[in-house]
């Protein structure tokens, strides 16, 4: 079977020549990019976290100056990996490994470390933003029916502002799956080398690409949708139930708020 | 010094910056006691309050409780504040929580209690303040008076020895204030310890046990209502009460 003349025909058979190839590689893409997300907002959180410690003239000056140190080494952390384009951190990581520390790191895991890495410098500044934005007020409530730092955070603050990021945890997740393509450069058979390829094969490189094209964007616009569905879930049900034994009173989903009727009886 | 006075505050001062907002307070609160802190805005009695729960550090001055200095460095913060309660004006009601949450965390996680028993002491309190059947209701869900509600019940499930009030009633209508002044009037009459700051002079007169006036940083008078109200000595206290006294 030869290579047919028209734009469909071409796409078709490069799907039946290569179409396993692209999934791996789709596969390979979503791997590095979930992986990388995860781990980068796991990261993200251990920084921002650290970041808000707050510090007063009162503590110990041993704490004072612990604290001072590992914010600025945090803060150089974030400066460098958001300052420098991903293409270049991969390719001075893989290599720099061998080079200095003569540790071969397989394609792998390099992909999912600078992913991650990068991930986490970002992340790091939004879930600060994240705690930041959660009213002071809260914390003070906290504070005085007696919680500690910790269980403020762990108990209030965090999970309002988890709920506050999702949509830029969705974001950069959807940002990874697309720049895992620059880590083609150090050799990792992801998406874009695997349909890189296949345009050099058969000099089809407009129909590879097309394909890819459709690829990524079945991938990010899949995702963006669970998100959003996985952040209407966490909001909970507009309505809640009175709890009452009174049968004269209304009881279930009679109050809603925001009262979404309004209109229909008005 | 400490004859069954559960706090006293020696000289208290607290500045912010160059800005003196409070100068040389002294008193006292003894169990049972319903204090009421007047005054105009801006005259350091919000300030006061959050300092005796150390939400404020003061510059200066001792503040005893059972005679043990919570200024102190070495104080167990969280500790103190689990025994002192507060009401604030905003509510600042746990917005991720539920209703009964936001009364069984404290509970649960400060007092160690289980959960069970932590459910049924905050039922109690929200059935006290009557919030009892919103249990499944977020903040959110809620009109001011009943966060208010909620967030004294939360208070009041740490079961604490003092209850402290920064103007519960400032961001309500007229009608909210009633609801929960009237919560407040209940609490009083059962003897729990309470300094309330308040504009609310009616509820003042009728409640306290024991009325403080502020000016400017510094207490100006003090006593009992009927005094502070009826004949008030100092002229500032006189000025400020001059529009209550004549409506």
């Amino acid at each position: 079977m030869s290579l047919p003349q028209d734009f469909m025909g071409r796409i078709g058979y490069l799907l039946s020549m290569y179409g396993e190839s692209f999934l791996i590689g789709a596969g390979k893409t979503m791997i590095i990019a979930l992986v990388g997300t995860l781990i980068g907002c796991l990261i993200g959180f251990a920084v921002g976290i650290v970041q808000t410690i707050p510090v007063s003239k009162e503590d110990h000056i041993v704490k004072r100056i612990l604290l001072w140190v590992i914010k600025l080494i945090l803060n150089i952390y974030v400066e460098v990996f958001r300052g420098t384009p991903m293409m270049a951190q991969a390719m001075f990581i893989y290599f720099g490994a061998s080079a200095i520390f003569h540790y071969n790191m397989s394609t792998w895991f390099a992909a999912f470390f600078i992913v991650s890495i990068n991930t986490g410098a970002y992340m790091s500044e939004t879930v600060r933003g994240g705690i930041l934005s959660i009213d002071p007020g809260q914390t003070e409530g906290a504070m005085a029916i007696g919680m500690t730092h910790v269980q403020t955070m762990m108990n209030v603050i965090l999970p309002q502002a988890l709920r506050n990021i999702m949509p830029q945890i969705g974001n950069n997740l959807i940002i990874n799956i697309k720049d895992t393509c620059v880590l083609s450069i150090i050799g990792v058979v992801e998406l874009f080398y695997t349909t890189k390829g296949v345009a050099g094969a058969l000099y089809t490189d407009f129909e590879a690409f097309t394909i890819a094209m459709v690829i990524y964007f079945i991938l990010t616009f899949t995702c963006s949708r669970i998100l959003r569905f996985w952040e209407s879930k966490l909001d909970g049900p507009d309505n809640y139930d009175l709890a009452t034994t009174d049968t004269l009173a209304h009881t279930s989903g009679m109050y809603r708020y925001p009262d979404t009727r309004k209109g229909e009886d008005a | 010094m400490s004859d069954g006075n559960i706090l006293e505050i020696h000289h208290l001062s607290k500045t912010f910056g160059k800005n003196v907002v409070l100068r040389d307070i002294d008193f006292s609160v003894k169990p049972k006691d319903v204090t009421c802190i007047i005054g105009a805005s801006g005259s350091g009695k919000s300030t006061l309050l959050r300092c005796v729960n150390l939400l404020e550090t003061p510059t200066s001055g001792q503040i005893l409780y059972h005679g043990a200095d919570i200024t102190d460095r070495k104080m167990n913060a969280p500790a103190y504040r689990a025994k002192v309660g507060m009401v604030f004006q905003n509510f600042n009601l746990f917005s991720n929580m539920t209703v009964l949450d936001n009364c069984m965390v404290g509970q649960v996680k400060v007092l160690k209690k289980d959960k069970a028993e932590a459910r049924k002491n905050a039922m109690m309190f929200l059935e006290k303040v009557d919030m009892a059947p919103y249990i499944n209701a977020k903040p959110r869900q809620l009109s001011g008076g009943q966060k208010q509600r909620v967030a004294i019940a939360r208070a009041l499930a740490m079961e604490p020895e003092l209850l402290l009030f920064d103007e519960p009633t400032s961001a309500l209508d007229p009608q909210m204030v009633g609801e929960v002044l009237s919560v407040m009037r209940a609490l009083a009459k059962e003897g729990l310890t309470m300094i309330i700051v308040t504009h609310e002079m009616a509820f003042a007169r009728d409640v306290s046990s024991h009325v403080v006036f502020m000016a400017d940083g510094v207490i100006v008078e003090e006593g009992k209502p009927e005094q502070i109200f009826e004949a008030p000595r100092n002229q500032r206290t006189q000025e400020f009460l001059s529009r209550f006294r004549q409506g």
